[in-house]
């Protein structure tokens, strides 16, 4: 069940009572109220210790509205960085209305959204639209990324002043790798006037020409183009020297590889300003899910093999890895049901983020304050935003789940406007319970 | 029992049985073609779709006089002739032919996967005619057939060499799974860019030297050598590659006295073997052709007549699809 | 519960007393061929050509043919995994042709025989020989030379075996409860 996002409507004043508070910035791991006023935090104290009445709320006294969170997991709402909202121009695969809509299903209050559009975000005014088109949606809030080059094309710098000043948080021409070592270096340089990070998308063209999946056993089998792990990290070899040389902010989105990891682990090392993201199918799935060349399972960078999936959860634990972000890739039922050469590249996140990412906690890969540090205090500091926490004067973006409830996954009533997921019938242990955004319950889930 | 469509989309995972009982039934129909009337009513008032969206005059011709010397209907669509040439996507298409109810479908298709796509839209039997680099399990099966006409030792006894582009290959492939199936030792060659060390994985020996790698072999398997890899750099020039690769009467020599030397067609003469191999007293190339069309005959008439008796195997059916395929282990 | 009712001694003097009426009926055996249906009609036709050769002193020709790809029930029986090659080893032509079978029941193998045997070529004239004819036909069909009428009920199964590798040979009644299908 879905409300509505009405901000003319919200509560004054809100008490979330009872749950387990796992906030990483406060290091508050335990049993706290949240009391919630004019969409932002400000007060948390242990269970029934917060009085409204005694608070910057005088008058409201017991009639302020409480939601029982006991027996759930409070945390700040997650920030999805690596988001494709495909509006505007492919809103047959997803509108930026029903992909915020499936981020808050998931518990995502905040998505950074990927420049490559229709017309591409290589300026002001496609930022300015999406921003709008955002705030005018409702649900989760929505950071656009502007694009490298204009047009993705790998030649002219876009705009990167303008479109700050419009509201992006990165660059990158996710999708496609910058090809042209002179413009990242540029690039890299010339994002520090505004200290913005770049987000790389690593993959060689000519070691990734034409090709469909992760080259190795199962590619020989099926007889398909495989994309070599050094197709990967050749690229991040190449950025982590342009950022050393240039002391710009380097983030390297869906690293994949056992061998890039280790590079950024390196780099981190070394004190370089590197920081990386992993997709939850990058340490969940191997490259054998292609099998019976299922097309749901083609994504870039490509499942990898069973060490690299190893590497990425090892990455996450030891913090190489900053950040969990989706590379939500919604594709119409068409790019997906065909020769698998002809398929698009990508699959849905947001709506399956959290219980996939539960697994590497109740694996003992992560802690939960971790795993919540993951998914919202690291991708807000990359991004510079300033989300990601509950403490006191911090924005209500919040949500409740509970980390064992089990429940199906089912493609066909996905919120996402498209069902390109491997995980339907899966088994799922995690479930998102109720998520706000600025105070307000954007998403209730109701058995 | 319900057997539901049976399909042939590759030689992995078809048990050796079923292989065996598919060449047995091709042995006994190899005399159909020296009759004076080359037909048998078997497949009277069944229809088969040749659906040919990759050119092959040859394979299709084989499947297309297969299915009439067994009296079915047997019709050829090609790319340049299906809607595929106006923009139709597969799946249409595909569910085009399937409203004309046939009782198999004959697919060749450049992507690899095509004909498992295939099977997964349409209701019935579906024949793999070459996918992509993925498989070619017929010309496999003809292949074994022909091997088995002329050795007479257990396959375990038997050296097969299969030299060439293998990583593009898909009679490489199917040729490899049916052979190791089988218990054949199978060793193959060919530059380090076209043979994927992967390969050893599937039970193959890998070698880069085409001396060392024909010695002794009672087979010799010579694969179509593309032009259109030199520009890929898989190799420098055709020339360099007929310097190594070509099979020529000095390398012939090294194997068993009665190698025989088989090629899928068609041959370029002087670069992967040399006119005086392939048209030697060692080569098979044109029983191969002759066993094509009783190969073929046999594949459709198992899987045409649904019977308990004819062949069951686990990859002639659809394979089963396990409950979360590609999972990582996670403890 | 299965009857014999042939023994060994019953088929070779059954198969004997064919090969006279053969040799009698076509003047010899010049333009004579046998050809036996898979599987049991193969070695019966052998066993008749070796009987005429010791009473004529020549043995005739004996080809093999297999009607599995020519059975009109083909889709009702399935598939099968046993089938063996035709071989007609002469020309059929101005040939006569004795086609050889155990047991004559609905008379549709012998239909499917007829139409294998054209398909090799045109014989002079076609005549059919059963070691057993069990009634029951749904055909147009009658044996040249029986070895031995047998009266059956349909739901009864008639097996023969030819002993080619020093078994007894014998021919059994059985109820189909009892027997192997």
């Amino acid at each position: 069940m879905t409300t509505r996002n009405q901000r003319n409507t919200a509560p004054p004043a809100l008490l979330v009572r009872g749950g387990h508070l796992v906030d990483p910035v406060s290091g508050r791991d335990g049993l706290f109220d949240v009391l919630i006023e004019h969409g932002r935090v400000v007060g948390v104290g242990s269970p029934g210790s917060l009085d409204p009445a005694q608070l910057a709320m005088p008058g409201m006294g017991s009639d302020v509205p409480v939601i029982d969170a006991r027996g759930l997991i409070v945390a700040p709402g997650f920030v999805d960085m690596h988001v494709h909202l495909r509006e505007p121009g492919y809103e047959y695969k997803e509108t930026i209305e029903t992909g915020t809509r499936a981020a808050v299903a998931g518990g995502v209050t905040s998505v950074a959204c990927m420049a490559n559009t229709d017309p591409v975000n290589d300026n002001a005014s496609v930022t300015k639209y999406i921003i709008d088109k955002g705030a005018e949606a409702g649900y989760a809030n929505v950071y656009p990324i502007g694009a490298v080059s204009v047009g993705l094309k790998g030649e002219r710098m876009a705009e990167f002043g303008k479109m700050v000043e419009a509201g992006i948080v990165a660059v990158s021409d996710d999708g496609m790798p910058v090809a042209d070592s002179s413009l990242m270096r540029r690039a890299l340089e010339y994002a520090r006037m505004f200290d913005i990070p770049v987000i790389v998308h690593e993959e060689d063209p000519g070691l990734c020409c034409g090709a469909v999946m992760n080259e190795g056993t199962v590619s020989v089998r099926l007889g398909l183009r495989g994309m070599p792990s050094a197709g990967e990290s050749v690229m991040v070899a190449r950025d982590i020297e342009l950022a050393r040389a240039t002391r710009g902010r380097l983030h390297i989105a869906h690293i994949s590889c056992a061998e890039a990891v280790e590079m950024v682990r390196r780099a981190k090392a070394e004190g370089l300003a590197v920081t990386a993201e992993a997709a939850p199918h990058h340490f969940i799935l191997e490259e054998s899910a292609v099998d019976g060349y299922n097309t749901n399972a083609k994504m870039k960078p490509p499942l990898r093999t069973a060490r690299d999936v190893e590497a990425v959860r090892q990455g996450l634990a030891d913090g190489t890895i900053d950040a969990i972000a989706t590379d939500h890739a919604p594709h119409h039922r068409d790019e997906k049901v065909c020769e698998f050469d002809k398929a698009a590249f990508g699959i849905l996140g947001l709506e399956t983020m959290l219980p996939l990412s539960l697994e590497l906690v109740r694996a003992g890969y992560l802690s939960m304050t971790r795993l919540i540090d993951a998914l919202a205090p690291a991708p807000s500091r990359i991004l510079g935003i300033e989300r990601g926490t509950l403490e006191p004067g911090a924005v209500a973006d919040l949500v409740l789940f509970d980390p064992e409830r089990e429940w199906t996954l089912t493609a066909a009533t996905m919120v996402s406007k498209s069902r390109n997921t491997p995980f339907d019938g899966w088994k799922m242990k995690g479930r998102v319970v109720r998520t706000l955004v600025g105070g307000v319950t954007v998403w209730e889930h109701t058995e | 029992m319900a057997l539901g469509n049976r399909h042939l989309l590759g030689l992995e995972g078809v048990s050796a049985e079923d292989i065996t009982v598919l060449l047995d039934t091709a042995e006994s129909l190899v005399e159909v073609s020296r009759r004076e009337v080359k037909k048998l009513p078997a497949l009277r008032g069944k229809t088969v779709i040749n659906f040919f969206v990759e050119n092959s005059t040859r394979t299709r011709t084989s499947f297309e006089i297969a299915a009439k010397r067994l009296s079915a209907d047997a019709i050829s669509i090609s790319s340049s002739s299906s809607s595929m040439a106006k923009g139709e996507t597969f799946e249409d298409t595909a569910r085009n032919l399937a409203a004309m109810s046939p009782d198999c479908i004959v697919v060749r298709h450049p992507a690899s996967g095509a004909a498992r796509f295939l099977a997964g839209v349409v209701d019935c039997s579906i024949i793999n005619a070459g996918d992509g680099s993925h498989e070619h399990p017929t010309q496999a099966l003809l292949d074994l057939l022909t091997i088995r006409q002329r050795k007479k030792c257990a396959w375990k006894d038997l050296v097969v060499t299969i030299v060439g582009d293998i990583v593009h290959s898909r009679v490489a492939r199917s040729n490899l799974f049916g052979l190791r199936t089988l218990g054949a030792t199978v060793r193959l060659a060919g530059p380090p860019t076209l043979l994927p060390e992967e390969f050893r994985e599937f039970g193959a020996e890998l070698y880069y030297d085409i001396g060392s790698a024909v010695q002794d072999a009672d087979v010799i398997m010579m694969l179509r050598i593309q032009h259109e890899r030199m520009a890929s750099n898989y190799f420098p020039t055709l020339n360099e590659y007929a310097r190594y690769f070509c099979l020529n009467a000095e390398k012939v020599a090294r194997a068993k006295p009665d190698v025989i030397i088989l090629h899928p067609g068609p041959i370029n003469r002087g670069i992967e073997i040399s006119s005086e191999v392939a048209d030697g007293p060692y080569s098979v190339i044109m029983s191969q052709v002759a066993n094509g069309v009783a190969l073929r005959m046999a594949l459709l008439y198992q899987l045409i007549i649904p019977g308990a008796d004819g062949i069951r195997g686990s990859a002639l059916v659809e394979p089963a699809v396990t409950a979360a395929p590609g999972r990582a282990r996670i403890e | 519960m299965a009857v014999e009712v042939l023994d060994s001694d019953g088929i070779r003097r059954a198969l004997t007393r064919i090969a006279h009426e053969i040799v009698e009926r076509n003047d010899g055996v010049k333009g004579l061929a046998l050809v036996g249906i898979h599987t049991c009609g193969v070695p019966l036709a052998r066993r008749i050509a070796e009987a005429i050769a010791r009473i004529e002193g020549t043995e005739p020709p004996v080809g093999a043919i297999d009607i599995t790809l020519y059975r009109d029930d083909a889709g009702r029986l399935g598939a099968t995994a046993h089938m063996e090659p035709s071989d007609i080893p002469f020309d059929l032509q101005e040939r006569k042709v004795v086609l050889v079978d155990d047991v004559l029941y609905t008379g549709r193998t012998i239909r499917a025989a007829l139409d294998a045997l054209i398909d090799f070529g045109r014989p002079a004239a076609v005549q059919l020989a059963v070691l057993i004819d069990r009634g029951h036909r749904e055909l147009p069909i009658r044996a040249d030379y029986v070895g031995k009428n047998v009266p059956t009920s349909r739901s009864q199964k008639v097996r023969v075996e030819l002993g080619e590798h020093g078994e007894r040979d014998a021919v059994w009644i059985e109820e189909a409860a009892n027997g192997t299908r």
